[in-house]
């Protein structure tokens, strides 16, 4: 992986509480799995960045490699990868992922 | 680029050794499935190295050969 992806994608994570690597972007997303978890982002009400990894190839391998995790979306919370569509979905519907926003001061009550 | 049902379950089965698998076709077209899949490997680990266990038993068709593959991980009850 080029030098230069491998910081963005720390930088990204590093700077940003809750980050989404995506397909398209939270308004136009480009995949359903990607659509799923901006929505249920977006019903949780907690406050993200994405990044549209359609825009740039080695971004989209970088990503991938970066978090030895071989599909898109991915979501990151505090630097860490949380999941990607299954996981997220399943945390939030378990209501796991609320009590995570939550307890790390990302939501309120 | 696709893969039957039955190439799916035996990469699973192979690479998941004791495990229930259970697959379903999503959209008929050989590229979308949901695997849901129950071993006592999970056990102890979170959904992040659940669902890493069942994509190393894919290796390189994740993405690849196979687009689009929904997974569940699951623990046997006792």
């Amino acid at each position: 992986m080029e030098k230069n992806i491998k910081e963005k994608i720390t930088e990204e994570i590093s700077s940003n509480n809750v980050h989404l690597f995506m397909k398209g972007t939270p308004l136009f997303p480009q995949c359903g799995f990607s659509s799923t978890v901006v929505q249920i982002l977006t019903y949780l009400e907690v406050s993200f960045s994405s990044t549209n990894v359609l825009e740039d190839e080695n971004l989209r391998e970088g990503i991938k490699e970066f978090s030895n995790w071989p599909t898109i979306p991915q979501l990151y919370v505090k630097g860490e990868l949380m999941g990607g569509c299954d996981i997220i979905k399943e945390m939030f519907e378990s209501g796991e992922l609320q009590k995570i926003f939550l307890d790390e001061d990302l939501i309120s009550n | 680029m696709s893969m039957t049902k039955d190439e799916l379950f035996e990469i699973l089965s192979s690479g998941l050794p004791d495990s229930k698998i259970k697959i379903e076709d999503l959209a008929g077209d050989g590229d979308h499935y949901a695997a849901t899949i129950t071993s006592t490997k999970f056990k102890g680990l979170n959904k992040i190295q659940q669902h890493k266990l069942v994509y190393d038993a894919l290796g390189e068709k994740m993405g690849y050969t196979l687009h689009a593959l929904s997974i569940k991980t699951e623990i046997p009850e006792d």
